[in-house]
């Protein structure tokens, strides 16, 4: 994992996690069962709520274990708006989110509900007066990220409720969680998706704390696991795997985060230092391990294969490295034009990264972005 | 997603730079899109001598520009112009679908030069010989490439 940089991407999965995950693979005892072995992976599932939920300061039982943060955000949305139409059909949400939220707002739409989309600043701070003006009387949600995946932004959620009153918040916390506190108490959140990946965690898992007396429709229908919310036998291993991560998290994260910093800082003071370079995403109000930077005159696939060819793996917002040869709409939405988001680097730090990878990134970035440069039309330009 | 002998050229891009006096240049694509590319050739007994290229763009348009150029040096005008995207797109071991459009510009840079220098050298006939008149017309000004956003690379060039 020497020179990893992608942390926002994929986490690999803690030591201490798989080691606690291994001999649920060999349980097999189905929870619903009555029997010792089916007694012993319940009891499992139901130490891992306790340790989910106490990451987040909530009840164990309101939390529901599913496949990962695209399913919870999935839940929260189109689960609510199904359950809850009869009082609106109304949901504001940001223009940043993740697409595991803004498909299923596509979804809804499509299907009789309104969307208003929340305009962001350029550092991606949400428009509180925006969503102030949105809100209606038949609005039924709002949901609004935590923190931004890509460019680290940290959102005012605690204001967002104070302007929203009574109306159920959703809160995406899939980037925060672990990295920033992230806790349901002062959050005032009805509903928030945390995913176990991003906490070093297994792939697969995730879940969404539900508050209790927040109605939802299931998504998955079947034998009525995890309280008729999310049918399916539980998953064990990854839900034991997710609880450990929680319980290490809970421990290391304040201390981590400390350390990540000081990393994140040095590589956006030093990448400053590039010619023409600029932050994407607000300078303080931003994600511990978060940066994201963009270069004039070159474009950021290029740059990704020239770091790889160093040991340095990043990740880039540039249309040529996406399935749908789109920028990343987080960046449009940040008014980057679109030859500007082509320059972008997403530099994500986490768990395994050392002095030595910090050293060697602010080493060879330079130099890549400098070889590309010199190859550059709109370089010669200048 | 990409070859190995396409991280061999972008790893070691050959011709990259520029020509002093050329007698052709062409550019084409855009940086709204996320690719442009300068290809400079210089002539000599209808034989490509030399060629360099700029290019702004992902390791697949930086990987087809240089194998573009290596394979066009030395050759007839005739033959280079042989050298299309496929041939291209072969030579380096095949690209990603996604690829094929939008960073395989390398052959229409190499042909937009080559009318360029024919253009220059008043051999408006052989234009019309070798199918390159709607070359000559952008160059001319008198039809864009199929981009809209024109006014906007402008922009970005002169910012």
């Amino acid at each position: 994992m020497k020179g990893y940089f992608d942390y926002a991407s994929g986490c690999p999965v803690d030591e201490r996690v798989l080691e606690a995950m291994l001999p649920y693979f060999k349980i097999p005892g189905n929870p619903s069962s009555v029997h010792s072995q089916g007694y012993q992976a319940r009891e499992a599932i139901e130490k891992a709520r306790e340790s989910v939920a106490e990451l987040i300061e909530a009840e164990p039982n309101e939390i529901i274990f599913t496949s990962g943060a695209t399913e919870s955000n999935n839940l929260a949305l189109i689960g609510f708006a199904l359950r809850n139409k009869d009082k609106g059909r109304h949901i504001i949400t940001s223009k940043i989110e993740h697409m595991s939220i803004l498909n299923p707002c596509k979804f809804l739409q499509k299907n009789g509900f309104e969307i208003s989309y929340v305009p962001v600043d350029k550092d991606g701070i949400v428009d509180l007066s925006f969503i102030e003006n949105s809100i209606r009387e038949d609005t039924i949600l709002i949901s609004i990220q935590h923190a931004n995946n890509e460019i680290g932004t940290i959102q005012p959620i605690e204001e967002i409720k104070e302007i929203s009153g009574n109306i159920p918040l959703h809160v995406d916390a899939t980037a925060s969680l672990g990295k920033i506190e992230v806790d349901i108490q002062t959050l005032k959140a009805d509903l928030v998706t945390l995913s176990s990946n991003d906490i070093y965690g297994p792939r697969g898992v995730g879940a969404l704390f539900v508050r209790k007396g927040v109605k939802l429709h299931p998504l998955i229908l079947g034998g009525g696991q995890e309280r008729g919310l999310r049918s399916g036998t539980e998953n064990v291993a990854g839900i034991v795997g997710f609880g450990v991560a929680a319980e290490i998290t809970k421990k290391e994260y304040k201390e981590e985060s400390e350390r990540l910093k000081r990393f994140r800082d040095r590589i956006i003071e030093n990448v400053l230092k590039i010619e023409n370079s600029y932050l994407n995403g607000h300078r303080e109000r931003r994600l511990p391990n978060n940066v994201n930077v963009r270069f004039s005159y070159i474009e950021g696939e290029s740059l990704v294969l020239s770091l790889d060819m160093e040991g340095i793996q990043a990740s880039t917002g540039s249309a040529c490295s996406s399935k749908t040869l789109q920028p990343s709409h987080v960046l449009t939405a940040i008014g980057l034009k679109h030859e500007e988001a082509h320059g972008s680097l997403l530099i994500t730090l986490g768990r395994y990264n050392t002095e030595d990878d910090v050293n060697k990134l602010i080493e060879v970035l330079p130099s890549a972005v400098e070889r590309l440069r010199m190859m550059s039309p709109l370089y010669r330009r200048r | 997603m990409y070859s190995e002998k396409l991280f061999e050229h972008f790893r070691n891009p050959r011709n990259v730079g520029e020509i002093e006096n050329p007698d052709g240049v062409g550019t084409v694509g855009n940086p709204v899109c996320g690719d442009l590319m300068t290809f400079m050739i210089k002539v000599k007994d209808d034989v490509i001598e030399d060629i360099k290229f700029k290019t702004f763009g992902c390791g697949a348009a930086i990987a087809t520009s240089s194998i573009a150029t290596e394979m066009a040096k030395g050759k007839k005008i005739e033959e280079a112009l042989k050298i299309s995207k496929k041939v291209v797109a072969d030579a380096l071991g095949g690209l990603p679908p996604q690829k094929m459009h939008c960073s395989n510009l390398a052959s229409d840079a190499l042909r937009m030069a080559i009318t360029d220098y024919l253009r220059k050298t008043n051999q408006i006939e052989r234009i019309k010989e070798l199918g390159l008149e709607k070359e000559l017309k952008i160059l001319e000004g008198e039809e864009t490439e199929e981009h809209e956003e024109t006014s906007e690379v402008e922009e970005f060039l002169n910012d």
